[in-house]
């Protein structure tokens, strides 16, 4: 060909991308960009962003136990926990403090991978933003905590099978909690 | 209609001539006019930033501004607004008073150029022989500027992309005035009113000469106005901003200004010389002029979109090695176009500048060795 056909065929590139915005669909080639704060793509259920701390029915009744697992696990370590205490002095197994500075957390997910409790789990929040650099964003036990419900909604496949596998769990200990423990055999 | 705006300005001449002496009245028209070019050029510019986002928007599959008004048609307002709250931060080292005046130097020819292009029947400020001499002179003068702007900055990205510019502009200002001059001797004056004039018939572009200087002249004038992909004097991947590396605020928003109202006037003389100016059927000649001149600004807008930027030594070569000889060859073939005619006239010219082309592509190519040959290495 000849000199500057090259600039030309990418031209017609340009000029066909532009033409097809304006009268094409998005599977034609045309525009795929959606205006965000009013349309909304679908959520994909395996999107996870910011933990939560999740409760079965009552906002007092959560699963953690203020075992400090995660806050041990997590990389920029922005999960601060203080176990709560009854008013004999007896330690308690819920958390008095757990708190996540959503500033810091790098959303990892290794909280949820760690818990052993299945009750911190990442969230489809990512429409966080504070007037401050320091505290809006630093969540307390009472902005964490949303419900089981909120979970199956929006991931209700990881939350099925969560549920099925605690009813397991609870079924088992129910089972080993009738048959009175073996009394220690006496003949060795 | 065609002649609405020089209809309002005789109206309101008229108006003022019943009870003003004529010298105050000779001063008004002067004062009408350059009104009108004053508010026509910023908001053209303002208008020309938005259709460019637009543009280059689509050509990449997205909406471009769409947030501020109907179609983010007022953008360029919020744009304005942002621009003039600004911080103007002058850096420790710069030489203040240069600082202070690159900016200046640099709108106020982009203004002075529209005072000769005419935008329609009868719709030319200033009317001058020598129209497009004062038309290159004038916006030559911005290398002036964006040279002040470079040194006055004291930093070495302002610097070196001044420098830069200066070499693009001084090596591009020579195809281009070398490409106006077939144009200029078969229109046989320099003013763009008879140049527009000599084309009631045909359009200069629609000859051959006059087509190889319609596509060199906008090359140049591509380049003349640092533009993509010439756009190596402010080369944002390279030496951050170039010469406007040190400017913000208003001062950078009248480098812009003054950026995109070259490029109106560019592609507004193109458009004069080769294009036929204000001649087209039916519509006002103002509406003619400014779909023209539209058209190729949207050519530009077009090439930002597609093309990447040039080296420097390609950017030379083509200025140098390719687009200076083919313009030659031109005034020569423009020659033998007035001199002869018939079929001989058009085939001639067409088969000479086919020859040169060719001639000259094949002198530019490249060495390119067809096998590597490796004098140390085994294998």
């Amino acid at each position: 060909m000849f000199y500057g056909s090259g600039v030309l065929r990418g031209m017609l590139v340009t000029l066909k991308n532009m033409i097809q915005s304006y009268f094409c669909k998005p599977e034609d080639g045309g525009l795929f960009t959606s205006q965000y704060p009013e349309k909304r793509l679908p959520e994909k259920e395996r999107f996870r962003n910011f933990p939560f701390l999740i409760y079965d029915k009552e906002p007092e009744n959560l699963r953690c136990v203020a075992c400090d697992i995660c806050a041990k696990e997590c990389p920029p370590k922005c999960i601060y926990i203080i176990r709560d205490f009854d008013t004999d002095g007896k330690p308690l197994k819920k958390p008095k403090i757990f708190d996540i500075d959503l500033t810091v957390c790098m959303n990892c997910g290794i909280c949820e991978e760690a818990c052993p409790f299945d009750a911190i789990y990442m969230d489809h929040e990512f429409e966080i933003s504070g007037r401050e650099r320091q505290g809006s964003l630093l969540y307390h036990k009472d902005d964490l905590l949303k419900s089981n419900e909120h979970f199956h909604k929006i991931r209700p496949t990881d939350a099925a099978a969560i549920d099925t596998r605690r009813q397991e769990d609870e079924a088992k200990k129910q089972a080993v909690k009738k048959e009175p423990p073996k009394p220690p055999s006496t003949a060795s | 209609m065609d002649q609405l705006f020089v209809g309002i300005k005789t109206a309101l001449l008229s108006m003022l001539g019943t009870f003003m002496p004529d010298w105050l009245v000779t001063v008004h028209s002067v004062l009408i006019s350059a009104t009108g070019i004053a508010i026509f050029g910023p908001l053209t510019m303002m208008y020309l930033t938005l259709i460019e986002r637009k543009v280059v928007a689509r050509m990449q599959n997205r909406l471009g501004p769409n947030r501020v008004g109907k179609f983010g048609l007022l953008q360029p307002v919020a744009d304005g607004i942002k621009m003039l709250t600004k911080e103007d931060i002058v850096p420790y080292k710069a030489d203040k008073l240069l600082h202070l005046l690159a900016p200046i130097t640099i709108v106020v020819p982009a203004l002075m150029v529209f005072a000769v292009l005419p935008f329609g029947r009868g719709m030319i400020a200033a009317d001058l022989n020598v129209g497009i001499l004062y038309f290159l002179a004038v916006s030559s003068t911005t290398t002036i500027s964006i040279f002040i702007a470079g040194w006055g900055s004291h930093n070495k990205f302002a610097l070196l992309g001044a420098m830069r510019a200066v070499a693009q502009m001084v090596s591009y200002e020579v195809p281009m005035v070398l490409s106006l001059v077939p144009a200029l001797m078969i229109a046989g004056s320099l003013s763009t009113g008879a140049i527009v004039a000599a084309q009631a018939e045909r359009w200069f572009a629609f000859t051959p000469w006059g087509f190889v200087a319609f596509i060199i002249f906008y090359l140049c004038g591509v380049a003349e106005v640092n533009r993509s992909p010439f756009d190596l004097a402010e080369a944002e991947s390279e030496i951050v901003a170039g010469f406007h590396t040190e400017y913000s605020g208003m001062k950078f928003a009248l480098f812009y200004m003054a950026e995109f109202m070259n490029t109106f006037t560019i592609s507004a003389l193109a458009a004069t010389i080769f294009l036929g100016g204000w001649h087209g059927p039916f519509l006002p000649s103002w509406f003619w002029f400014l779909l023209k001149t539209y058209i190729l600004i949207f050519v530009m807008i077009w090439f930002r979109g597609t093309l990447p930027r040039l080296r420097i030594d390609q950017l030379m070569g083509l200025a140098w090695k390719f687009l200076l000889p083919m313009a030659l060859v031109n005034v020569v073939v423009a020659g033998f176009w007035y001199m002869s005619s018939g079929v001989i006239r058009t085939f001639g010219s067409i088969a000479c500048l086919v020859v040169a082309f060719m001639v000259l592509t094949a002198l530019n190519r490249p060495y390119v060795p067809e096998k590597r040959e490796y004098t140390f290495a085994e294998n």
